[in-house]
């Protein structure tokens, strides 16, 4: 029965189809392998995990929702780590996203040096991670960091930055406005793609740089907005060598970050079960708020040649 | 005349907000230089002194001396080399089935690899590592190289969309002439996909650089470092001594700058390949 029905459907395709398909898939190999053993096998097994208790040393041992139960009722770390991740993410991602069209758009416009300063803006997005969060450390130090002392050349008394519980969060997001220049390549990518003409017509039509700016640009735009977007929010939610350089979480776990404490879980305490489960917490959020995403771009996001 | 007017009014504006801007950008790495250049007393002074005075470059030779800066270089080198490597062959043949050849379910398996972009790494993080230890890979370079051989998702989608620019009629012409997709694949596609190759290879030289959680999960035997998690055990264990932590980090930094020097025509065309289009 099977092999009949697989021969009819082989009977549907033409020789060259056969060909094509022996050939298309002989190429993706490497990503079918890949995917069932990168893939599919450790999302599989993680979740699994994720219903044990498994401390590397002793066999995977099933206990039912126990992790997530102690994880949502007890575990009073994974709620601040939560809260603070989700606090960095939704200042980081809108600051960045704003920041990096506001430089784009500047290193858009046509005059003399326009490589050097595109260069100046790129330089810190590729400066080695571990490097940039001990520079960081020494220019937010309180008493002789560089930061307050430009602060108190314009009178302000500088915080504590790092030291402060109050102000290691915000100093997070500082340091990350700092290496923007990915996102300023993609909006720089997006804004060659603007249509010319539109701009010329609303001329016409007396539109002035605010009026563009908001009717012409930022809808033209928009499809690399949500990417970054997108974007960001995997990458906020995962942010972890920094908090590791840095501040390893303190002060009283002010920068407890969830992908932090997580790899404390797995690494530290060596409780694979528990950190299997706060991963696919992770995951869950990351796919809800991707689809959250996608299902409200309709609303905001243009695609030329749309309607 | 008036709209020249205030064209030139324009560009006075705008250098005055890019230069500010790039002062602000730059200064942190300049800041970083300055610091390691200083002598200990220059470093703790309030305010702080801009220009070191005298210039100590031998803290460059003490940071060197205090950690095996060049047993770290080589491993990273290795490490992001064969990565490169990997990814370049992987995921072109990857990108060139998702572009080139027309099979049935090829559209489906390629938004298949799409959707992994979002899968974050902490999800298959751990079952890897438990493999990676049952076969005795862990302090070996094998668990941060591997991946890169079955075609990253990133890297692939990419390259696919550079492949589709290729005009097609190239292909029809070698098939006409009997050429198979391996011929056409080898001596027609990655030769006019050299730039975009270029570009790849960059950003996965740089995202290895810089990786820290995969070394410092698989890496604990020094002799193994990377510089990342190098640099990151200098600070555990020289956590004062500003001036060499400095020396030590802008050493982690240069070799990228001057890479990015080199290729910054690569960088360039990357950033069209990086446009997203709808």
């Amino acid at each position: 029965m099977m092999q009949g029905r697989r021969k009819m459907r082989i009977k549907k395709y033409s020789k060259l189809e056969l060909v094509n398909l022996r050939n298309g898939v002989l190429f993706a190999l490497p990503f079918f392998i890949g995917f069932i053993c990168f893939t599919m096998y450790p999302v599989i097994s993680s979740l699994y995990y994720s219903f044990c208790k498994y401390t590397i040393v002793s066999t995977p041992h099933w206990i039912g929702l126990k992790n997530y139960i102690k994880l949502f009722t007890e575990d009073e770390l994974f709620g601040i780590s939560l809260y603070n991740s989700l606090y960095y993410a939704i200042f980081t991602i809108p600051l960045t996203i704003a920041a990096a069209i506001i430089s784009a758009l500047l290193l858009n416009i046509p005059i003399k040096g326009q490589p050097i300063f595109r260069t100046i803006f790129y330089l810190p997005s590729i400066t080695p991670v571990v490097a940039s969060s001990i520079l960081w450390v020494w220019i937010l130090n309180p008493q002789y960091g560089i930061l307050n002392a430009f602060l108190e050349k314009l009178g302000i008394n500088g915080p504590g930055w790092l030291a402060d519980p109050k102000w290691s969060k915000p100093a997070l997001i500082l340091m990350s406005l700092w290496g923007i220049g990915g996102g300023i390549i993609i909006f720089l990518a997006a804004l060659q793609d603007v249509p010319q003409e539109l701009y010329e017509s609303a001329e016409l039509d007396g539109a002035n740089w605010w009026n563009k700016l908001w009717a012409i640009t930022i809808p033209s735009i928009s499809p690399a907005i949500l990417f970054t977007l997108i974007m960001g929010m995997i990458g906020t939610l995962q942010f972890f060598a920094p908090i590791y350089v840095m501040t390893n979480g303190g002060p009283v776990n002010s920068t407890t970050m969830y992908a932090f404490y997580l790899y404390r879980n797995a690494f530290v305490y060596l409780d694979m079960g528990y950190a299997s489960s706060m991963a696919w917490i992770l995951f869950v959020i990351v796919l809800l708020g991707t689809i959250l995403m996608f299902k409200s771009s309709s609303k905001w996001v243009y695609y030329r040649g749309e309607r | 005349m008036r709209k020249s007017f205030q064209i030139k009014l324009r560009n006075i504006f705008s250098y005055i907000i890019l230069i500010s801007l790039s002062i602000i950008f730059i200064f942190p790495l300049y800041w970083l230089v300055s610091s390691a250049l200083k002598p200990d007393e220059q470093l703790f002074v309030f305010p702080p002194i801009l220009i070191p005075h005298p210039v100590k470059w031998e803290n460059y030779i003490k940071a060197v001396n205090y950690f095996p800066f060049f047993r770290y270089l080589l491993n990273t080198l290795i490490i992001c080399g064969m990565n490169v490597l990997g990814v370049i062959l992987s995921c072109s043949l990857v990108a060139y089935s998702f572009s080139r050849i027309k099979w049935p379910g090829r559209d489906l398996f390629f938004f298949l690899m799409l959707s992994t972009i979002m899968l974050p790494y902490q999800v298959t993080m751990i079952p890897l590592f438990v493999i990676f230890q049952r076969i005795g890979w862990i302090n070996t370079f094998k668990p941060l190289i591997i991946g890169s051989f079955f075609a990253p998702a990133y890297y692939t989608f990419l390259l696919r969309q550079f492949f589709l620019t290729i005009p097609f009629e190239l292909s029809e012409a070698a098939k006409v002439d009997g050429g198979s997709e391996l011929f056409i694949y080898r001596s027609i596609i990655l030769p006019l996909s050299k730039p975009a190759l270029a570009t790849v290879g960059l950003f996965t030289f740089i995202g290895n650089w810089n990786d820290f959680l995969g070394p410092l999960i698989y890496l604990h035997d020094e002799s193994k470092y990377t510089l990342a998690i190098g640099l990151q055990s200098f600070l555990t264990e020289h956590g004062a001594e500003w001036a060499l932590l400095m020396a030590a980090s802008s050493l982690t930094v240069f070799p990228i700058i001057v890479l990015f020097f080199l290729t910054q025509r690569t960088f360039i065309q990357g950033i069209t390949l990086t446009g997203i289009k709808g």
